[in-house]
């Protein structure tokens, strides 16, 4: 029973004999990957003590609602028989589990030791969760919550923190957008002298902020609240004030409704600096450029593309130390927008950061030459994402399908651990694929390949390969079930709107029966085609808390 | 439906019988050019009514003379109707390329050494003609078609079947978690209101509109820096459709038209690019200063030459007066 989580655990096993004191070992991760599926009790009876527990639940295109809302990943199960057995539970990570208030609540009370919640791509709670957490756990250390499906129903939960509560140290409130109670804040703010990281929310004003961060000198990152214009010129001097007391901080985010004019006021915290945040700023390339100058140091950027081609020039000039560049597109589905970035950006970064080893970059147009320079520039890629946005496009200046381009990747990036490809493309780019990258554990797939040879490629070829999605690609059974040995040494195979059958997948299900290969059908569909599949590996059989529209076939 | 779109040699007028075939396809399938809910459009203004967007640089009934390239366009439109070549609508062009055998040109490049990267390759054939820019909304033989946001059936990816119109959603695509979406969507249409056809900090969105075309595009003033840069985007975004010139003239000097210049202009092309300012007058792209343009300018039209005749006066009166 149980959804179908993958579960990192960090535990101290206290079966095994060993020199160092209990202290140490507890703060010694010991990292198990497992990656099977597990119910709960066979964790709790694999792992007595536990202290910090990480799990994933749905499958990551859940992010792009291709997964059905009531599909699974139901934390509670979990969470019953963690108060049985590991009531000194403190720590708690969940990625795209389903939350209920009820599950915060039961959380909130029975784990007398809780210290860190972190809630990302979560849904299924609203602010009342968050009110319980916030009432109820004394030894708080860490509420992360960040992009979830919460229903943001009231700021009331912040004021549920008890005056005598001190002991936050990360506060991350920075996608709700109720307006919190700022007194509560400040005060809570104040109190908390371990504060070390707080993400505010679009409510916070610079007003605010800046009262904010004279209480907090300490934070090592800053999620700013708006910046709207509305200060005074005196106001607008003590923010300044503030932000050059910020002389530890190393990331910085937030900058909701930037606002050119109120920029300059956070370039003294800016030397430090090692992340900026400017995914949700709508810059325009100067302003980006006056920024940069501020951040010798910066290793990583997340920018949207306003910042046009300019923009990334100027990152080019202006991050020589750059590791991690992601461009978000500002207005991604209005196609009648001639907006963003090109490949002249890109190609602009990668001559200055020769460093550059993550890229997630979306754009509206690219060429194979483009990118096959690029990664003589930055042979070092672990993980490259390119999302040419519209579906099917070719090489914009020859018209060709981008195979050229991704087989310089992968013939290139020997380090390479993750890729996204995007763009026309033919079995080709599957055949390079599949016979260069050797170190390729995760492989993204959409409006791809020209037959089933495409993923056969796939299959046969990358040894390291773990999580494989698909979607939009004109693979049939004949691609499914070439890889029956290979699903068994991976994590996860998810395949949308190809040309996979219902009997193919019961003949997968029937000749690997130590697979769950889940099917999901939509609305109004040929009874026949299975619209959605997803494969992983389980010990326990099918789960028990598949809705009706999950068809688990399997062979045990 | 009127005569199948053929393409346009613009030195020898004969056409490419490669690209015959792709129109013919692409007058018989699905093609989404046809079936475009955004069609902005007079009645007469369809992707088939091949007339209107006949490349040409000489206005209805002139030869136009050999002549340097400053201007325009080398568009080669898929809409286009075949020349006639005894047609007395005479000819033009000279100098200008022949965009199929798939040298790219575009007015830009003759202005100054610009990249003149046009998206439209003649490449022989090649179904992926056109591709870019609008050609999002083409049909690629290869790829499967998108799963729409409604009805999606995986049997429908197999069939060359009609993508409905442009305007539906691909579920799920691009990539972007819902939180994100969200946040960008509403702080767009926040933008987009505060600074309509107005300054204002972020974005500076404007239609453009081109007759003959079937759909408006939109583009962000701030993302250029001048006339040129302003021209190559245009250029690039229509050039699936014929375009004569396109402001281009606004490039000769920094200082705006003289009154001779304009006359040129006028007397050499088919189409010129022009604008509503803030006061709805409607004026020649390239007169002003760029920055007195971007703070006046509601939006673009890529206008008819003939049409655009009767702004000469205006703007010309504007040069007299400044000059």
């Amino acid at each position: 029973m149980g959804p179908n989580p993958k579960m990192r655990k960090e535990f101290f096993d206290s079966t095994r004999s060993s020199p160092f004191p209990d202290e140490v070992l507890e703060r010694v991760l010991s990292l198990l990957k497992s990656h099977k599926d597990l119910s709960p009790e066979i964790v709790a009876r694999r792992f007595p003590r536990v202290k910090s527990v990480t799990l994933k639940g749905k499958p990551r295109f859940s992010d792009f609602n291709l997964v059905p809302e009531n599909w699974g990943a139901d934390v509670h199960p979990w969470l019953v028989v963690f108060a049985a057995k590991y009531p000194f539970l403190e720590e708690l990570r969940l990625k795209r589990m389903a939350v209920s208030d009820e599950s915060l609540e039961f959380l909130a009370i029975n784990f007398p030791n809780f210290k860190v919640l972190s809630l990302l791509s979560c849904d299924g709670f609203s602010t009342d969760g968050l009110a319980a957490i916030a009432t109820h756990c004394k030894n708080l250390t860490q509420l992360d919550i960040h992009e979830n499906g919460i229903d943001d129903k009231s700021g009331s939960w912040l004021s549920c923190f008890p005056e005598n509560f001190t002991s936050l140290e990360v506060l991350n409130f920075a996608n709700l957008n109720t307006d919190v109670n700022f007194d509560a804040l400040e005060r809570l703010v104040s109190r908390c002298k371990s504060l070390k990281v707080l993400k505010a929310s679009k409510s916070i004003s610079l007003e605010h902020l800046q009262r904010l961060l004279v209480c907090a000198p300490q934070l090592i990152e800053l999620g700013t609240g708006s910046l709207m214009p509305e200060l005074t010129a005196c106001q607008y001097a003590q923010l300044e004030n503030a932000f050059n007391q910020l002389k530890n901080l190393s990331t910085l985010s937030g900058l909701w409704e930037a606002s050119a004019p109120y920029l300059p006021v956070l370039y003294p915290a800016c030397t430090n600096l090692t992340f900026l945040n400017l995914s949700y700023a709508f810059l325009q390339s100067h302003e980006l450029e006056s920024l940069l100058c501020q951040c010798p140091h910066l290793r990583r950027l997340w920018v949207l593309d306003t910042v046009g081609d300019k923009g990334l020039e100027a990152v080019g000039s202006n991050c020589p130390l750059l590791e991690e560049l992601r461009v978000f597109p500002a207005d991604p589905f209005d196609e009648e927008v001639i907006h963003g970035v090109t490949e002249a950006g890109f190609l602009a970064v990668s001559y200055g950061c020769r460093r550059l080893h993550y890229v997630l970059y979306f754009c509206r147009q690219m060429t194979n030459a483009a990118v096959a320079t690029i990664v003589q520039n930055c042979p070092d890629f672990t993980h490259f994402r390119l999302c040419i946005m519209n579906p099917g496009q070719p090489d914009y200046v020859t018209n060709e399908p981008m195979d050229e381009a991704f087989g310089a990747v992968v013939r290139t990036c020997t380090k390479l651990q993750r890729l996204s490809v995007s763009g026309l493309l033919t079995d080709l780019t599957f055949e390079y694929i599949g016979q260069y990258a050797k170190n390729l554990e995760t492989l993204s797939v959409a409006f791809a390949g020209s037959s089933d040879r495409g993923m056969q490629c796939m299959l046969e070829g990358c040894p390291k390969l773990r999580k494989l999605e698909i979607r939009d690609c004109p693979f049939g059974n004949a691609a499914l079930l070439s890889g029956l040995e290979k699903y068994e040494s991976m994590r996860s195979l998810w395949m949308s709107a190809c040309n996979v059958t219902m009997n193919g997948c019961r003949l997968l299900a029937r000749e690997m029966p130590r697979l769950n290969v889940e099917v999901m059908k939509d609305d109004g569909s040929d009874d026949s085609q299975a619209d959605k599949v997803y494969v992983y590996r389980s010990v326990v059989g099918p789960r028990r808390d598949a809705p009706p529209c999950v068809l688990t076939l399997s062979g045990l | 439906m009127s005569s199948i779109p053929k393409e346009h040699d613009y030195i020898g007028l004969s056409e490419a019988p490669s690209m015959e075939k792709i129109s013919d396809k692409l007058s018989s399938s699905s093609s989404t050019l046809s079936t475009e809910e955004n069609i902005n459009s007079k009645s007469s203004s369809t992707s088939l009514n091949l007339k209107e967007t006949e490349l040409r640089l000489g206005l209805p009934g002139s030869q136009s003379p050999e002549r340097k390239l400053i201007l325009p366009a080398a568009g080669v439109s898929l809409f286009g109707k075949d020349i006639d070549t005894n047609s007395t609508n005479g000819y033009p062009l000279g100098p200008l390329k022949n965009l199929v055998s798939g040298v790219k040109r575009g007015f830009s490049d003759a202005i100054v050494g610009s990249s003149g990267k046009w998206v439209f390759s003649g490449s022989n054939g090649s179904e992926k003609s056109c591709v870019a820019g609008p050609a999002k909304k083409d049909d690629v033989a290869q790829s499967p078609k998108p799963v729409l946001e409604k009805n999606s059936q995986v049997a429908a990816a197999n069939e060359n079947s009609s993508a409905p119109a442009a305007k539906a959603q691909v579920v799920g695509w691009p990539p972007i978690r819902s939180f994100r979406k969200n946040t960008m969507a509403s702080s767009l249409v926040k933008n987009n209101e505060d600074v309509e056809g107005k300054s204002g900090y972020g974005c500076l969105y404007v239609k453009v509109s081109m007759d003959g075309a079937p759909y408006l595009r939109k583009v962000d003033l701030k993302t250029y820096n001048n006339y040129l840069d302003l021209s190559s985007a245009l250029e690039k975004m229509f050039s699936c459709f014929t375009i004569g010139q396109c402001g281009s003239h606004g490039l000769r000097g920094q200082d705006g038209l003289t009154e001779s210049r304009l006359k040129d202009i006028l007397h050499g092309s088919e189409y010129v690019l022009t604008y509503e300012d803030k006061d709805g007058d409607w004026m020649l792209v390239g007169d002003v200063p760029w920055d007195m343009f971007t703070d006046s300018c509601r939006r673009l039209r890529i206008m008819k030459g003939s049409e655009a005749i009767g702004l000469a006066p205006r703007a010309m009166e504007k040069c007299k007066n400044r000059n």
